[in-house]
């Protein structure tokens, strides 16, 4: 069919073949402003050559730390299962590490520590290795620093963590099944029914398994925001201004950009044994500005105050309407 | 003049020559055209062409689809690519003089169902992740291995290489036949026809 007369060129595999090679060669850690300058000449050649390599380029960014993919609940024949042959062949060593796990958990972690907030309490807990983990309202954790090894368990609620890092000691977090090792970190994390958010501000940490199979693990940068649920993490980055926002419980305020009512008053009653309901369409208003965390009183009252809506108070909750 | 090449969609573009001088035109085309493909594919296939052929029928379309958005961004942009895609088939039709009895006929003829919406973009947006992962699942293992390692977990291209015990330049390779496979199973479909969402 390679007839002369044709009027379309018989070369797009040929091109796609090299916009790919494009693509693999410009990842190296060496990619100079020469090579680039010969990627751009490549590309001004044809408009096909552009196209070719739009289209390759689109498809290598979606891949972009977009997410780590973890074994399924369902998992039969899935990714995983292969990814991971290493994991399935050892399956005999971990029903029975499980087994020794069951009996052992008493006395294996002797200088375990239980520490929990209750509504509109935080506390400093200050680790002896200089490490400090400040606990968020209505929140547990366990702590267990020994010489060998750092543990936390994350068991609700919402910690931040100031690590003093010490790759001979590792400072471990376990939390709903997933594990952040820190790498020298500030980092956030909060757990909840569905899913557990990771932020980090500052260093880098590693998110993994609970088990500590690490052939999945991602890295967390700062400015990095990662979603775990039990068979997905989604990792985005935010703005530092934004996260900052994220972690105005360290100075008992929340930080409300563009927050509906009904996500504000979600957040207040998390400090709150005293509830805020919101009704009606009042809960899709939006409102910014900074509040005490534990003074839900005085937010109803300025909310209500700016948006024209009606709060009442009856001492154990207050209900914001039109 | 533009190093940051990985971050700023728009900075592949060159500016003088032959090549493109309009500013938003790579976001354009991989925004509004490539979600197009799976069905520009469908219809390409169906047109009784020789599978070969599909390839460079589409750099043609696209070819073309660009050349006009260099003067003026068609919109809606989907009836417009299917015209041209039509047009392109005519053409190489009569090019190749082996036009099949009433081919060209039936082709005007052929229900492109321009005024039917795409999937809209939060769905996409939904099954984007759906996608990726399906289609990562179908790479040849070691092209999907490499691609993962680098690209979704962050090794250095160093610590690829020695893991895997390859060469750099094998990694290079991975990752280019990678993301072949990639861009053809997220926007072609698969190369087997098999419809995904």
């Amino acid at each position: 069919m390679s007839d002369a007369k044709r009027a379309i060129s018989a070369n797009a595999d040929e091109i796609e073949e090299i916009a790919a090679h494009w693509i693999g060669r410009r990842d190296r850690d060496d990619w100079s402003a020469k090579d680039q300058e010969e990627l751009d000449a490549w590309l001004a050649q044809d408009m096909t050559h552009s196209i070719a390599f739009w289209r390759l380029n689109a498809a290598w960014q979606r891949t972009e730390r977009l997410t780590a993919f973890r074994p399924s609940t369902v998992g039969a024949g899935s990714f995983f299962d292969r990814a991971r042959p290493a994991l399935l062949r050892s399956a005999a060593a971990v029903v029975g590490a499980a087994l020794l796990g069951a009996g052992a958990l008493y006395w294996l972690h002797p200088t375990q520590h239980r520490y929990t907030t209750t509504h509109g309490t935080r506390e400093i807990v200050s680790l002896s290795d200089g490490s400090q983990i400040e606990l968020n309202t209505d929140s547990s954790m366990r702590v267990s620093a020994t010489r060998g090894e750092r543990m936390v368990w994350l068991d609700r609620g919402e910690a931040y963590f100031q690590v003093k890092h010490d790759a001979a000691h590792p400072f471990r977090v376990l939390v709903a099944g997933h594990q952040v090792t820190d790498l020298g970190t500030k980092f956030s994390i909060r757990t909840g029914a569905r899913k557990t958010v990771i932020t980090l501000t500052e260093g880098s940490a590693r998110l993994d398994d609970a088990d500590g199979a690490q052939a999945h693990a991602i890295t967390l940068k700062p400015g990095d925001v990662a979603v775990a649920t039990a068979d997905s993490v989604s990792v985005t980055k935010l703005p530092l201004h934004v996260l900052n926002d994220r972690l105005g419980w360290l100075r008992g305020v929340l930080v409300f950009d563009n927050t509906t009512l009904a996500d504000a008053a979600a957040q207040f009653n998390r400090y709150s044994d005293r509830k805020l309901i919101v009704v009606g369409d009042a809960a899709d208003l939006r409102i910014d500005g900074t509040f005490p965390a534990n003074d839900t009183a005085a937010f109803a009252v300025i909310a209500g105050h700016i948006l024209h809506l009606h709060a009442k108070d009856d001492g154990t909750e207050i209900v914001i309407s039109r | 003049m533009r190093d940051t090449p990985e971050t700023n969609p728009e900075a592949t573009g060159p500016a003088p020559g032959g090549g493109v001088a309009v500013p938003g035109l790579e976001a354009w085309f991989v925004e509004e055209v490539l979600p197009l493909e799976a069905a520009l594919m469908h219809f390409l296939r169906r047109s009784g062409q020789h599978a070969h052929e599909i390839a460079d029928l589409r750099q043609e379309v696209y070819l073309r689809v660009c050349e006009a958005a260099k003067t003026k961004i068609p919109h809606p942009v989907r009836p417009f690519l299917f015209t041209v895609a039509r047009n392109v088939l005519i053409d190489q039709m009569r090019r190749n003089r082996v036009i099949p009895i009433d081919a060209v006929a039936e082709l005007e003829a052929l229900d492109i169902a321009t005024d039917v919406p795409g999937p809209d973009r939060s769905a996409m947006a939904r099954s984007d992740l759906r996608r990726l992962r399906a289609a990562l699942d179908e790479l040849p293992p070691r092209c999907r291995e490499v691609l993962i390692l680098r690209r979704i977990e962050g090794l250095s291209r160093r610590e690829i290489a020695s893991r895997l015990g390859i060469t750099d330049k094998t990694v290079t390779q991975y990752l280019a036949s990678g993301v072949r496979t990639l861009a053809n199973l997220l926007y072609a479909g698969s190369e087997a026809g098999r419809r995904r969402g």
